[in-house]
């Protein structure tokens, strides 16, 4: 098994996302992470999906994908020529005594600390899993109190967008 | 154009625009202030059903039969829940049927509110695509879209569930110029470059097979399939849903392949070096256990549906494309191919197939005691109705017997539930495939399983005058269940004796209490006669009660989930595959 990343651009309509879910789930694959939202045009949303599936069932859930009538367009992006983030906050334990080492971590990792309290403190990382992995597990001695994450967004390098077709197809048809 | 009217209204407009006309369906709370507008339509016939899946499975028959997009209406909540098994019946079949149901007013939606069933929802995984509409001004536009969708690329069924509110409301009624679906868009044209690559596999192959499935009955490639058959040699197999695509009566044909296929055609693709596969999907059915299936051939895959494609079975020539416009192309490719000299010599490949042929025809127990055999039945109306009429089967032992011992000719003359199995299908189907034909002969081929789940059709018939012919294959029990049950339990029947020998239902009775002419057959001496009877009976629906022994089994089989090799073509007789006579 190997994770992908798929990028979906979809009509910005209701029930979109509960047909591209349950798509997946039942065909049968499991979806890792997924990020949902508006892109530069209003009528198009784009999703980020996360998938661990071998090569030969990632190209089915593709096609599978590319038959749902609100799918515009679907670019699997390779991590090593796209930028793939996921957003992070974490609540963690840290008192008078402790405060100032959970501070150097932040620091060291470029997060922001964005609540602090008299037994916590409120984090805010972004970056590649790995990153946030190897973050977790240096304030894990601390005490994590709380954490939420978002799917992971990506974007092609380069000039190139992967949505200027896709909106020439709408505008043909607005 | 525009033209004020409520939302019902535009919506019975819209379905007369795309030329819609008969609708199967049943009122309700919800669909109601459709059925007003509906009554004063001169356009579109409303045909008045007893149970909504008998609603559907019409709308399918309709649109097998016609070629056309099916309809069936009904009402919110369990009116649209009764939809959803022929709903599931379409996608699995690729038949295309626009199903309209009526949802709760917008503003109830999502409050449990009397009638209310998120059917958008439901059906989202067996359906092509749904809408749901709460703006009546969305009416015509989404009935145009879901016609669209339905009919074009890979056929299949579409839901619009529009509110109550939506129909009552006024609106302006605008047909749009085009549908804009930018998600959306079907390859028809197959790549010359495949269609090149398919043509030299072809004339290389030395045991090559044309292995056709519904998609080609579909794009109306009939006469195209013909003529690359008859200009290559190429032996053909039909499967379920392609009875009929390439004539039985063709001494290029095999036979149907599959579980309860021919020995020949299951031999033929077990033993193929290249399968030509058209608009088919590697069906489990047809591949048994998939590992062992074609070991040896190549596969050229054409479907306009990318996702059929290496699926199941990889492609070493994938071919997304209408099957008519793959068919033209790949004819005249070869053409070329033949005419720089190259061509396949398939005369040993023959040789081994006429021997399977020859050796392992078709064949059926008749019974010492005078009993009817179900074989024998289909033999004789194979003969006697002939290949002009439409047959349409329920699902079971009837349904094989069906595919297997009527000689069909013309494209798309059985209508059956093949991907589902639906049983209860054939009635409803039958009624509306002579709705759309009606001045063809159509005889419902059904078991008594079956024919005890929608039977209540046969109202609907005899009152909306739809003279079908229906042969219930009564063999006292759900003969297929019992089959396995015979062969992979033990003989341990359990539940499933339907004790119709002791006449509950009496089925001539239920027949004349129905408002249709009932028959009974028992004995092979009085099967011409009663045939020859339900054939005269042109005004009312028929029913004949043939009463088959119970012990009749479908062969040949392939056990489910072992090899199309350990094929049986009676019970524990194997064909000796090495034998070349």
């Amino acid at each position: 098994m190997s994770k992908h990343t798929l990028s979906v651009l979809v009509e910005n309509r209701p029930g979109v996302l509960a047909r591209v879910a349950s798509l997946f789930s039942r065909r049968g694959f499991n979806i890792d992470s997924l990020a949902v939202g508006q892109t530069e045009h209003p009528d198009i949303s784009r999703m980020t999906i996360v998938v661990n599936v071998e090569d030969l069932p990632l190209e089915q859930v593709t096609k599978q994908l590319n038959k749902l009538v609100n799918v515009l367009k679907i670019v699997e992006l390779d991590p090593s020529q796209s930028v793939q983030r996921e957003l992070m906050l974490i609540k963690v334990r840290a008192d008078a005594e402790t405060r100032s080492h959970v501070l150097e971590l932040v620091q060291l990792f470029r997060a922001r600390c964005v609540d602090v309290a008299a037994e916590a403190v409120t984090i805010e990382v972004t970056g590649t899993t790995d990153k946030l992995e190897a973050f977790i597990r240096v304030l894990e001695p601390f005490g994590i109190k709380e954490l939420v994450q978002s799917g992971m967004v990506a974007v092609g390098r380069g000039a190139r967008s992967i949505t200027d077709r896709s909106l020439r197809a709408l505008e043909r048809t607005a | 154009m525009t033209e004020r009217m409520t939302g019902a209204q535009a919506l019975v407009r819209a379905l007369e625009h795309v030329g819609v006309d008969t609708v199967f369906g049943i009122p309700g709370g919800a669909i109601l202030p459709a059925y007003d507008p509906l009554y004063d339509s001169t356009k579109v016939r409303h045909v008045l059903v007893r149970h909504e899946q008998g609603a559907g499975h019409a709308a399918e028959g309709y649109a097998q039969a016609t070629g056309k997009v099916g309809v069936c209406m009904a009402t919110s909540g369990p009116g649209a829940t009764n939809l959803v098994t022929p709903i599931a019946d379409a996608y699995m079949d690729s038949v295309p049927i626009v199903a309209i149901t009526g949802q709760v007013a917008s503003a109830a939606i999502g409050t449990d509110a009397f009638q209310e069933a998120d059917i958008s929802g439901i059906t989202m995984p067996i359906t092509k695509h749904n809408f749901l509409v709460t703006d009546p001004l969305d009416i015509p536009r989404t009935i145009a879209e879901a016609f669209h969708i339905a009919s074009t690329g890979r056929p299949g069924p579409v839901l619009v569930d529009i509110s109550k509110d939506a129909l009552q409301a006024m609106t302006t009624f605008e047909w749009p110029s085009t549908v804009q679906l930018p998600g959306y868009r079907p390859v028809t044209r197959p790549h010359s470059k495949q269609i090149r690559e398919a043509a030299k596999l072809i004339v290389e192959a030395s045991r090559p097979v044309l292995y056709v499935g519904g998609g080609v009955h579909k794009a109306s490639a009939s006469a195209e399939l013909l003529a690359l058959a008859e200009m290559t040699g190429i032996p053909v197999v039909t499967t379920l849903m392609a009875r009929g695509t390439f004539p039985d009566s063709h001494p290029q044909h095999l036979g149907m392949p599959g579980m309860h296929g021919s020995v020949a055609a299951v031999g033929a693709l077990q033993r193929s070096d290249l399968l030509i596969t058209l608009g088919a999907r590697f069906d489990d059915r047809v591949t048994g256990q998939l590992s062992s299936f074609a070991p040896h051939a190549k596969v050229i895959h054409a479907d306009i549906d990318p996702a059929e494609i290496s699926k199941n079975r990889h492609a070493d020539v994938p071919i997304v494309g209408d099957c008519r416009e793959v068919l033209t192309d790949l004819a005249n490719a070869v053409r070329h191919e033949h005419n720089e000299g190259r061509r396949g010599d398939y005369d040993e490949w023959w040789t081994l197939l006429d021997g399977y042929r020859k050796t392992y025809p078709l064949g059926y127990e008749e019974f010492i005691d005078g009993s009817l055999a179900p074989q024998y039945v289909m033999e004789r109306l194979s003969a006697l109705v002939g290949p002009d009429a439409y047959y349409v089967a329920g699902v079971g032992q009837h349904q094989m017997w069906a595919a297997q011992f009527i000689g069909y000719e013309n494209p798309g003359s059985f209508i059956n539930s093949g991907g589902l199995g639906t049983m209860g299908f054939a009635v409803p189907a039958a009624m509306g495939a002579k709705m759309g034909r009606p001045d063809a002969t159509v005889w419902a081929i059904d078991g008594d399983g079956c024919f005890q789940m929608t039977n209540q059709e046969l109202a609907t018939c005899a009152l909306e005058g739809v003279p079908i012919k229906v042969a219930v294959i009564n063999n006292g029990n759900l003969g297929m269940v019992r089959q396995w049950q015979t062969l992979f339990y033990d003989e341990r029947y359990s539940n499933t004796d339907l004790q119709t020998a002791r006449r509950i239902p009496d089925f001539v009775k239920l027949a004349e209490a129905y408002g249709c002419v009932g028959l009974r057959c028992e004995r092979p001496e009085d099967v011409d006669a009663t045939i020859a009877k339900a054939m005269e009976i042109n005004d009312v629906p028929v029913v004949v009660d043939f009463v088959v022994h119970q012990d009749a089994m479908v062969w040949p089989m392939v056990a489910a989930g072992t090899s199309n090799d350990d094929i049986k073509f009676a019970r524990d007789m194997a064909p000796n595959w090495d034998s070349e006579e």
